[in-house]
């Protein structure tokens, strides 16, 4: 049970959180994952790990999402400033600029972790097993932890979704209609890294659902963020549920991390969307 | 209806001066037409007014500083209509005039059944209705810049800024756009500023005319007094005929020049 409600959360989370970036970047190729969000998530969960989980036992507050959250702030506003500053504006060659720049930042935030952890080998397989998405070890008090995270973020984001319909039109137009755009941008983005960054605190970085379920919902109900982001909300839910099956009842003994399921329903998907120039709006 | 007051505005990217002190006043309801070469500053200065290009000097509507203005409250002053909107394929065509309504919906809040009436309303009088539920990657260009034009009505600016509003649409498309904003200008009493390349049909629609050439003011006034082809020859290096018809049209026509 705490496995099937963890998967909803974070299925939900990140999807929520890709449509969000997608809007707010106005980028059809933003997704947690591709950003770098989860990889600085990662550096900054796996700096707790080699501290040590026993000695932050007695904390108040789990410093895991925290510093997943700082972690995954930093990557994003590094990868923001990098692709802002090499990429022509409103053109599909800054969406892919953007993107490159969230490659550059994950490798950059992925030698970090590699680094750090081969100073640190005590913790390497529970850091990998904890990389590849782990569902598996699931319990309510990871529920419990991320929950408050998650909902605050969603509630956030959905707040947002008018605000993120007009940036449809871009800065100057949504500008020109009475929008702070630059504040706008930022606290959507700090609310979508925040409830990723908790949601890779306990799953670990699984990839493409951020892609995959916004462009499906797209796909069904329309491109408006009022009805696309509830339905990612749904759907997001019920895609992780779905695809940590395979994972559960395929294999047994050794099972598969839902991180490679979903990548090999994901990757395909992303080059479809890649190669269709109509989503990019 | 308002007035505008532009006192010694100068805007400037990086160290480059593009708009220098530049002062005009367009009186409630009138057309006021910026002309000149590519680089001249035309844009800019739509921009400044617009709230997106920052400047100095003093922007003034009806004798109030704009620049005291939230964002939103600046938005329910002035409309702006750039030269290439983004229109996205997917969005719907109410949706998109919907847009027009932020002003005056709160920051968390949702359009009311007001807004969605005004909507209806603007589409209405415009010819658009059959578009509502239309794609707007699916409607012609002249559809399209009507639904431009509907989302600024949508605003219920009572003035309307124009950057190149015909510079993508052909001859008949063209004309048609302006009597739109023409008519609007007299049914809404709207206070129009617009930017164009066409030098007969920015005479033929605008009350006055200023001619602007690397950020400087040339001259300004109406068309017979603006239009003059030794004024064409010198600021835009072009060859014309200038041709006044009996009904005070002043028709500027280029001439081969070999």
């Amino acid at each position: 049970m705490p496995r099937v409600a963890l998967a909803a959360l974070v299925g939900a989370m990140l999807s929520i959180a890709g449509a969000s970036y997608q809007g707010a970047f106005r980028n059809p190729l933003a997704d947690p994952y591709l950003l770098g969000v989860a990889s600085g998530a990662g550096l900054g969960a796996t700096i707790v790990f080699v501290i040590g989980r026993a000695n932050t036992n007695g904390w108040l507050i789990d410093p895991l999402p925290l510093a997943a959250f700082i972690g995954g702030l930093i990557a994003v506003m590094f990868t923001y400033m990098v692709g802002a500053a090499f990429g022509a504006s409103n053109s599909s060659r800054s969406s892919i600029t953007l993107v490159l720049a969230g490659v550059a930042v994950t490798s950059l935030a992925t030698a970090i972790q590699t680094f750090v952890l081969y100073q640190n080998n005590d913790v390497i397989r529970e850091v990998y097993s904890w990389i590849l998405g782990r569902l598996n070890t699931a319990t309510w008090q990871d529920v419990r932890l991320v929950t408050p995270y998650i909902v605050i973020s969603s509630i956030v984001l959905l707040l947002h979704r008018r605000q993120l319909d007009l940036l449809r039109v871009g800065d100057d137009e949504a500008a020109s209609l009475g929008m702070q755009v630059g504040r706008v941008r930022l606290i959507v983005v700090i609310a979508a890294t925040l409830g990723t960054a908790a949601a890779v605190s306990v799953s670990g970085l699984i990839g493409f659902v951020g892609i995959v379920v916004p462009h499906a919902v797209r796909m069904m109900a329309g491109a408006s963020y009022k009805r696309l982001l509830p339905l990612t909300v749904v759907l997001g839910a019920t895609f992780l549920i779905l695809t940590d099956i395979p994972g559960r009842v395929l294999t047994h003994g050794a099972e598969t991390p839902i991180g490679v399921v979903t990548a090999f329903f994901g990757a395909p998907f992303f080059i479809v969307v890649l190669m269709n120039k109509r989503l990019s709006q | 209806m308002s007035s505008v007051a532009l006192s010694r505005l100068s805007v400037r990217y990086g160290k480059r001066t593009v708009v220098h002190e530049y002062t005009e006043t367009i009186k409630p309801g009138d057309w006021l037409c910026l002309i000149g070469p590519n680089g001249a500053g035309k844009s800019s200065i739509l921009r400044a007014v617009a709230g997106l290009a920052a400047h100095t000097g003093e922007i003034n509507v009806d004798g109030s500083p704009l620049r005291l203005r939230t964002p939103r409250r600046r938005a329910e002053l002035v409309a702006y209509v750039p030269q290439s909107p983004v229109l996205p394929d997917e969005m719907l065509a109410f949706e998109y005039v919907l847009l027009g309504r932020n002003p005056y919906v709160s920051y968390f809040g949702g359009e009311s059944a007001h807004d969605r009436e005004m909507v209806h309303n603007v589409l209405r009088r415009l010819d658009l209705d059959q578009f509502a539920d239309r794609e707007l990657g699916s409607l012609s260009g002249g559809e399209q810049q009507r639904l431009v034009i509907a989302r600024a009505l949508a605003q219920e600016a009572p003035i309307l800024l124009l950057d190149e509003p015909t510079s993508a649409l052909d001859i008949g498309h063209q004309q048609q756009a302006l009597e739109l904003v023409d008519r609007l200008r007299r049914e809404n009493g709207l206070t129009v500023i617009s930017a164009m390349h066409d030098l007969t049909l920015a005479g033929l629609y605008a009350d006055r005319l200023a001619l602007l050439h690397e950020g400087h003011l040339v001259v300004a006034g109406t068309a017979a007094q603006v239009l003059r082809a030794e004024t064409l020859a010198e600021f835009y290096g072009v060859s014309v005929t200038v041709h006044h018809e009996p009904d005070g049209t002043v028709v500027v026509v280029p001439r081969r020049v070999s």
